[in-house]
């Protein structure tokens, strides 16, 4: 049994630990209201960019000489995966989720007989995808969004994967992120990027009979040039959403590790004033005792 | 007078301005143009540079893009800019920090597409410092 003073030494421990978790767990919250901010400040850009492209698409629809970011090489061989997570840990299952739902694509892809590449975003994509995957992963991502993220951040991540498109380095390309749904539940969410699946909705409510659009300079210019732009765009957005969800993912997180250390300081004490409380009416009866023999 | 036009100005970070306006004078790719309410339904590229909305018979505010799209309708313009910073508040020095930056990106540039993103921050930066002067 363990002595009187290992218990208070454990004791002290865990209400430190506490203390770090909660610190942590309050850090989070503050980040995550910003994060959260910044995400649906940034909904209006994307909504609006994807109702331009939605437009332009539709009116080059049948055409042939449309970009390739939009059509696809055709191909469907080689699978570039992109997949974000944070750069730190202790925010639950947040990164591994990611990981999980990676290593489940990456392998049925292979499965299937296709080329896969995986760009890892973020320090934790990166260490735990490289045990089983390490030899299909390329150069990534790292420390994006300290100070929180900006969009020159998604722009150099874009940059990067138009940059291999256009050098034929593969056909499709799968952004692998989590979606933010509220501050305690996160969503592993799917997005292809490359070729750009263009929404079906914004094509229809907006090219109706009367909107006949006129395009200085020609569509597929303006379609070269917003397409960049769009991926940049969907990066950005990917971006924000994982931020805001690896704070409310931590905070959860923390939030239980105090309440858990909470319990574990509860059982400890009382384990504590147990045996202390033994140890004197163990001394007492030997006094008495002793005294009794006399 | 027509109606008044539904202006917005969406930068990637949030959305800049949405008002009603008389008049907005939009430098395009292919030349600067006025919408107004009514305008045809349109979609254009804009090139860096200054974008004037008019309001009650003068300039109201004017504002700087660094280049983007614009989408025009009969009820509203739409501007997507990845940069908006409004004239007033440029400097030539932030011109003059932008043209260093950005011959240093032409002299480093290795291939065509870094060039190619190098010249175009020098056109940034030259339609900055003219929004300046």
């Amino acid at each position: 049994m363990a002595s009187l003073k290992d218990l208070r030494m454990k004791i002290v421990s865990v209400k430190s630990t506490r203390k770090i978790t909660s610190a942590m767990k309050m850090v989070a919250a503050s980040k995550l209201r910003r994060a959260q901010t910044a995400a649906e400040a940034a909904r209006p850009f994307a909504e609006r960019m994807e109702r331009m492209l939605g437009t332009l698409a539709a009116s080059l629809a049948g055409q042939s000489g449309a970009p390739r970011m939009l059509t696809g090489t055709g191909a469907d061989k080689v699978h570039l995966l992109v997949a974000v997570t944070a750069d730190r840990g202790l925010c639950g299952g947040f990164n591994s989720s990611i990981v999980r739902a990676t290593k489940a694509m990456a392998a049925d892809l292979l499965k299937q007989g296709k080329i896969v590449k995986i760009m890892p975003v973020g320090r934790k994509a990166r260490e735990q995808l490289r045990r089983d995957y390490g030899q299909y992963m390329i150069e990534g991502f790292e420390q994006l969004g300290r100070k929180g993220i900006v969009f020159a951040e998604a722009d150099q991540v874009a940059s990067q994967i138009s940059a291999m498109f256009e050098a034929e380095e593969f056909d499709v390309c799968t952004v692998v992120y989590n979606k933010f749904k509220s501050a305690i539940a996160q969503e592993v969410t799917r997005q292809q990027v490359i070729p750009f699946p263009v929404p079906e909705q914004a094509a229809k409510s907006d090219t109706g009979p009367k909107a006949i659009y006129e395009f200085e300079p020609s569509e597929e210019e303006i379609l070269a040039e917003i397409l960049p732009r769009n991926l940049a765009t969907q990066m950005f957005r990917a971006l924000l959403e994982s931020q805001a969800s690896e704070q409310g993912a931590r905070m959860t997180a923390m939030d239980n590790a105090t309440r858990n250390a909470g319990d574990m300081i509860n059982a400890l004490a009382i384990k504590y004033n147990r045996s202390r409380q033994a140890q004197i009416t163990k001394e007492l009866i030997e006094i008495i005792s002793g005294a009794e023999a006399l | 007078m027509a109606d008044k036009i539904q202006f917005e100005l969406v930068s990637p970070a949030k959305l800049l301005v949405s008002s009603k306006v008389d008049m907005v004078v939009v430098p395009g790719s292919e030349g600067d143009f006025g919408a107004m309410a009514l305008h045809a339904p349109m979609i254009t590229t804009v090139r860096p540079g200054v974008i004037d909305i008019h309001d009650g018979g003068k300039v109201s505010s004017s504002i700087f893009v660094a280049g983007g799209f614009a989408e025009v309708n009969e009820e509203r313009i739409t501007v997507l800019a990845e940069e908006a910073i409004p004239v007033n508040e440029l400097t030539a020095e932030m011109a003059e920090a932008r043209k260093k930056t950005a011959k240093e990106a032409l002299d480093d540039a290795g291939n065509e597409r870094d060039k190619a993103h190098a010249l175009r921050l020098a056109l940034v930066a030259e339609a900055m410092a003219a929004a300046v002067a």
